[in-house]
């Protein structure tokens, strides 16, 4: 008991110390109206709840905090089983960068879902998804879920036009690895991407919501600049593999 | 990158494809020759064709008809590759890049007359000249050992015949044996490469020949990744690897290969197999040409530049340039850089600023794959470390796995991007 308290208290000192860690989901959003939005736009797909199970999508019970691809039994796509691997967990800012906009994140995940552009729309949704996780008042150990930060994820402004020749220069450090020709072993395809969605995955590795430490390196030191001619260029090629 | 385009370039290819005396006609295009066709070489050929769609003459001079790679020959050592899947050939940059593939020995490099000369008695022009030769073995750096030895005592180290030598004697190994490796001194070509070749040694042992032995006469205090090594030798090969490093005579040895032995500190010890990996030096040709400093050859950090001479340009294991190691992910990364370059100065095309980057996969038993990467730019001086990562111990099976069909995607990845 003294234990949990004490936990408790350095989460909540921790959280007030820190202005941006001030909210948590609950107080960002709004449980019954991101009910709606589970209903609206998930519930089709995903189950939750008490008696919630796999379906076309996994159960969503107890997701913050949980591994990507982490149900034993479900049959993840290559991509999301990569992420998992590599060390993505849901958590408040990956969640919100997964909804925002799922390829972005996880290259190839099998979510036929477009995103949800609105940001407080989906801290109504994880709001409402919070409520069938852990609750950080129950599990001293679980981690805080207040935002970190507004996930910097929306594309470069679209006025930014990528420079493709310089994207095409800055390639060949990606093609080392990446094939040309789409070919998907080991290494994921980045070929004829929309050039929005190659934007916000890099962004998501410079920030770190992405894991894979190579690839949060090679993004590490792109500009928004580069990273539009780079968007540019790939868009332009089409997978022959 | 059209289809046509590259029809186009097999066509002219086809008519330059039997290369005659040097070009008179009066707007020749520029030429640029390579020598050496492996990751910096090959990579530098494809590129300039590639990207100057024709405009420039490029002529690539290597020996060999099939080059095998030397990084993943140490899977091939440890069963998880095959010879053939190490051997690469020149048809497509011929046949889709146009070019010029000459299978000759560069002997001489006249800068004067910017010609190179060949075995084959060419006598080429060059307005560049890449030069890519990969490494050659320090005469005397292993007393005892010389390359006439390499039969008894092969090295490894290029890939090829030596590769599957050094196979052969492993897996025929009396019962019990021990497999003797003398490591290289820094600097040396592919930083993990003696310790994985270990572990690649070490899981063929433990299954055909448990009781074997493996013993490493170290030079170096340290070596790359030897945390994650050592933590995988534990877990993998208990008992089977002993290491001796330069406190214990690592940095003393000698071999006789007549009669099988080590000594290490005066003390002589008989091995069955003795893998002799010397100190080494930029490939021969680039001493012939002129531009090395001692060992290496020095270039510039912002373009791979000879600092010797601006016509030529030293790729991959033989550059001295700073930071990166010495790997094939390297050379491939700086010859992109130098190709750029090539093409600024002959074509006036766009230059853009260098940038490099390196990741070696290493692989410790089957599915514990384990990487180290960094990402450079040039500095005032020489080529500098901006990023690195590196495994941790202790990461889980899956990532291990993840990472050992990362390297496989990553071998596909360069192969292609080498050799088109």
């Amino acid at each position: 008991m003294r234990g949990r308290e004490f936990l408790l208290s350095t989460v909540l000192t921790g959280a007030l110390s820190a202005p941006v860690l001030s909210q948590t989901a609950e107080t960002l959003g709004d449980p019954e109206a991101g009910l709606a939005l589970f209903r609206r736009d998930c519930a089709f797909c995903h189950q939750i709840g008490p008696e919630a199970r796999n379906a076309v999508g996994p159960q969503l019970n107890r997701i913050f905090d949980r591994g990507a691809g982490a149900i034993e039994g479900f049959r993840y796509s290559r991509g999301m089983q990569r992420m998992g691997i590599d060390g993505l967990a849901w958590t408040y800012e990956t969640l919100d960068a997964y909804l925002a906009n799922p390829r972005a994140l996880v290259s190839g995940t099998r979510m036929s879902y477009r995103g949800m552009p609105d940001a407080q729309d989906r801290h109504d949704l994880i709001a409402f998804l919070r409520r069938h996780s852990d609750q950080p008042q129950d599990i001293p150990e679980s981690a805080p879920t207040a935002l970190a930060a507004q996930p910097d994820l929306p594309p470069a402004p679209l006025g930014v036009e990528g420079d493709a020749d310089y994207g095409e220069y800055l390639s060949s450090e990606c093609v080392t690895c990446h094939q040309q020709s789409g070919a998907d072993q080991g290494i994921p395809s980045i070929v004829g991407w929309h050039p929005e969605d190659f934007v916000v995955a890099m962004r998501a590795y410079k920030q770190g919501l992405r894991p894979h430490p190579v690839m949060q390196m090679m993004a590490g030191r792109l500009d928004d600049d580069q990273i539009a001619a780079l968007a540019a260029y790939f868009a332009t090629l089409t997978p022959t593999d | 990158m059209t289809f046509n385009r590259r029809r186009f370039l097999a066509s002219a290819a086809a008519t330059t494809a039997a290369l005659s005396a040097p070009m008179v006609g009066a707007q020749a295009r520029p030429r640029v020759i390579v020598i050496g066709g492996g990751a910096g070489g090959a990579t530098a050929a494809r590129y300039i064709a590639k990207d100057s769609d024709g405009a420039i003459d490029v002529t690539l001079i290597e020996p060999t008809r099939q080059y095998y790679t030397c990084f993943f020959s140490n899977l091939y050592l440890g069963g998880f590759w095959d010879y053939e899947a190490l051997g690469h050939s020149y048809g497509t940059l011929a046949s889709e890049y146009g070019i010029n593939v000459l299978h000759d020995w560069a002997v001489g490099v006249d800068r004067d007359t910017r010609t190179v000369s060949t075995a084959g008695g060419h006598t080429l022009p060059y307005d560049r000249l890449i030069v890519a030769p990969g490494i050659d073995f320090v005469a005397g750096s292993v007393p005892g050992w010389d390359v006439s030895h390499q039969d008894a005592m092969p090295h490894a180290y290029k890939a090829g015949s030596q590769t599957q030598l050094l196979k052969h004697q492993v897996e025929t190994m009396r019962q019990g044996g021990t497999y003797a490796m003398v490591a290289p001194p820094n600097p040396y070509r592919c930083p993990p490469g003696p310790y994985e070749r270990v572990s690649m040694i070490a899981h063929v042992l433990s299954r055909i020949n448990p009781t074997a032995k493996i013993l490493i006469l170290d030079p170096k205090a340290n070596f790359s990744k030897q945390t994650l090594f050592e933590d995988g030798w534990l877990r993998h090969y208990p008992g089977m690897i002993e290491r001796i490093g330069p406190d214990f005579g690592g940095a003393n040895v000698e071999v006789r290969p007549d009669s099988m032995e080590v000594v290490v500190d005066g003390s002589a010890e008989t091995v069955d197999v003795c893998n002799v990996i010397p100190a080494q030096k930029a490939g021969r040709i680039a001493e012939l040409a002129g531009v090395t400093d001692g060992n290496w050859a020095p270039v510039t950090p912002g373009d791979m530049r000879s600092r010797v001479d601006p016509n030529i340009f030293v790729l991959g294991d033989a550059s001295a340039q700073g930071a990166m190691p010495k790997s094939g992910f390297s050379a491939n990364s700086q010859a992109k850089v130098a190709a750029n370059a090539v093409r600024g100065d002959l074509t006036g095309s766009r230059v853009f600023p260098a940038r490099y980057s390196n990741t070696c996969w290493s692989l410790i038993a089957p599915d514990d794959g384990v990487k180290v990467g960094a990402s450079y730019q040039p500095g005032a001086d020489q080529i500098e470390s901006v990023s690195s990562f590196i495994s941790d111990v202790g990461e889980s099976a899956d990532l291990r796995r993840r990472t050992y069909e990362e390297s496989i995607g990553w071998y596909e990845g360069i192969t292609a991007d080498i050799f088109g």
